[in-house]
């Protein structure tokens, strides 16, 4: 199976990469996948309190090329949104601009999980209600 | 000048020998006879040139020429060597012992035979991958007609007793049935010194061509014989009908001179390459060689770098080396390696594993390649890998609660 080059580029040169202090208030963490199934993604994001915007996101992925690609994909998205908007980031959105093939459908999943995870670890450190979200497409 | 990419999947398949084609070539368009005409000189051609590549094809495995069975391949052998024995043996019994790092062409045709009143008995492997004969011995039933394990195994390439597994078998009066692909044409493999009754192998393993294999069936002490699988004109003695494949046999037959005649040379160059590379990439932190490495084929490495995923690390050099993985992220079940999970590793380290499979035309020079390729690449991932963070952080991976999918 050959991949995209998009999803080579995120490969090879891979954007934000790194960690974020995650006792701040200001640090959402998302840490989702399981070693086991070959997949664990780790997404934070550093949100303005004021503002809702997201000033910062980093991430650390341990899977095949197309999971280093979702996430590092979602990094990028997330930068400069608000949190209300990076909310609405769907997965097919990932699989879409990286040219994903049907295998690979669930690296979006999880960086979508992954992003919803760490809006939800913000949220309920700053004393907000965590989100109910639907099932993501699989 | 390297020549770029570099092959390191050997046990997947092998380039053909430039000998072996030469070999072949007459026999597609001058001498193209049938084997089976028997009144003409296009059969009597085509008919000398299979008997003298039979003769070299039983010479490599110490067999009478008249005890190989021409097949097209392994997985042919595979099914027709264990569903020959459980059909010729019915009367005898019905209990078949296997072990669970098979390949699947004896896994799968076991589980098939189970559906047909089979009793299969697959034996769990030792963390080294080898099997304990001791379990063999207690495994074996007076209903038990076949046992049936690999000579060498194709991802972590460990060598099975097999003289002990076979002695154990025949004080029993079981037949003893090996999948020899990996092993035959690569180590010596001696059918009467290993106490072999059925054995598999394929030409395009051993830098023959691809569609043409062999099942050896043993003719005396006992006298073995399996039930074909495939009826037609009676070919090999009964046992496998249809038109021989004259060219491919005589590629094949020529594989097995080239690998008689050039074993212990290849074998002695390609185990310190296989060794070098082992010793470097072993130097990295976190890394494990998987199998027992003093029971092994001379040319296979099979590496897990933890904390790294297997898929992800060969896409940092999949343009220029080609190896396999353990790791299955490519397969709509996301199961790893069955074979790696066996010997008891868990499955992220079983996700992180890379097979180097070398090869006769493998040569230092892309060896020192593959070693900076692969480190460099280790240690970039390992920068990207939440899992290593944690790892050198002290956190206890194995106690968190993982979602899993």
């Amino acid at each position: 199976m050959a991949y995209s080059d998009k999803v080579i580029d995120h490969y090879s040169n891979p954007k934000n990469v790194g960690t974020l202090d995650k006792a701040s208030t200001s640090v959402g963490t998302g840490l989702v996948g399981a070693p086991e199934c070959g997949d664990v993604m780790r997404l934070q994001i550093e949100v303005d309190q004021a503002t809702g915007l997201i000033t910062d996101a980093k991430f650390k992925t341990f899977g095949c090329g197309s999971a280093i690609a979702s996430s590092s994909l979602a990094t990028e998205w997330l930068k400069g949104k608000t949190i209300d908007e990076a909310v609405k980031i769907d997965n097919m959105d990932l699989v879409e601009e990286l040219n994903l093939p049907p295998v690979k459908i669930h690296c979006s999943v999880l960086a979508e999980d992954a992003i919803k995870a760490a809006i939800n670890d913000f949220r309920s450190k700053n004393g907000l209600e965590e989100l109910v979200f639907e099932q993501s497409h699989v | 000048m390297l020549k770029l990419p570099i092959y390191l999947d050997h046990n997947a398949t092998t380039p053909m020998d430039p000998r072996v084609l030469e070999a072949m070539l007459p026999y597609f368009v001058e001498n193209f006879g049938n084997a089976a005409s028997r009144n003409h000189s296009f059969g009597w051609q085509a008919e000398e040139a299979v008997d003298y590549a039979r003769e070299q094809i039983a010479q490599l495995i110490g067999a009478d020429p008249k005890e190989i069975i021409i097949t097209s391949g392994a997985t042919e052998g595979d099914n027709l060597g264990i569903k020959g024995v459980f059909e010729m043996y019915a009367s005898k019994g019905n209990h078949i012992i296997t072990c669970t790092t098979e390949h699947k062409a004896v896994l799968d045709t076991c589980k098939h035979l189970e559906k047909l009143g089979a009793e299969v008995t697959y034996l769990e492997v030792q963390p080294d991958g080898l099997i304990d004969l001791k379990q063999l011995e207690a495994a074996m039933r007076p209903t038990t007609i076949l046992v049936a394990i690999m000579y060498a195994n194709n991802e972590i390439g460990v060598i099975q007793p097999v003289k002990e597994i076979s002695a154990i078998a025949k004080k029993h009066g079981a037949l003893f049935f090996t999948d020899a692909v990996q092993a035959v044409g690569k180590i010596p493999v001696d059918v009467n010194a290993d106490g072999i009754d059925i054995m598999a192998f394929t030409a395009h393993k051993m830098y023959g061509p691809k569609g043409v294999g062999a099942l050896y069936v043993r003719r005396k002490n006992p006298r073995v014989k399996v039930t074909a699988q495939m009826d037609g004109g009676g070919h090999e003695r009964g046992m496998r009908s249809g038109t021989l494949n004259v060219p491919g046999i005589v590629g094949f037959g020529k594989a097995c001179e080239v690998a008689r005649l050039d074993m212990a040379a290849d074998t002695e160059r390609i185990s310190k390459l296989r060794d070098k590379l082992e010793n470097a990439l072993t130097q990295i932190e976190e890394s494990y060689v998987n199998g027992n490495p003093a029971h092994r084929l001379p040319h296979v490495s099979n590496i897990s770098f933890k904390y790294v995923e297997g898929e992800g690390l060969m896409m940092g050099f999949n343009k220029d080396i080609a190896l396999s993985s353990g790791s299955a992220c490519t397969s709509a079940s996301l199961e790893p390696s069955y074979v790696l999970k066996a010997l008891g590793l868990g499955d992220d380290l079983a996700h992180s594993s890379l097979r180097f499979g070398l090869g006769r035309n493998t040569t230092e020079e892309q060896i020192d390649f593959t070693i900076k390729a692969v480190t460099e690449t280790v240690l970039k991932l390992r920068e990207m890998s939440p899992l290593w963070e944690m790892f050198k952080d002290g956190v206890d991976i194995d106690a968190i609660q993982w979602a899993h999918h």
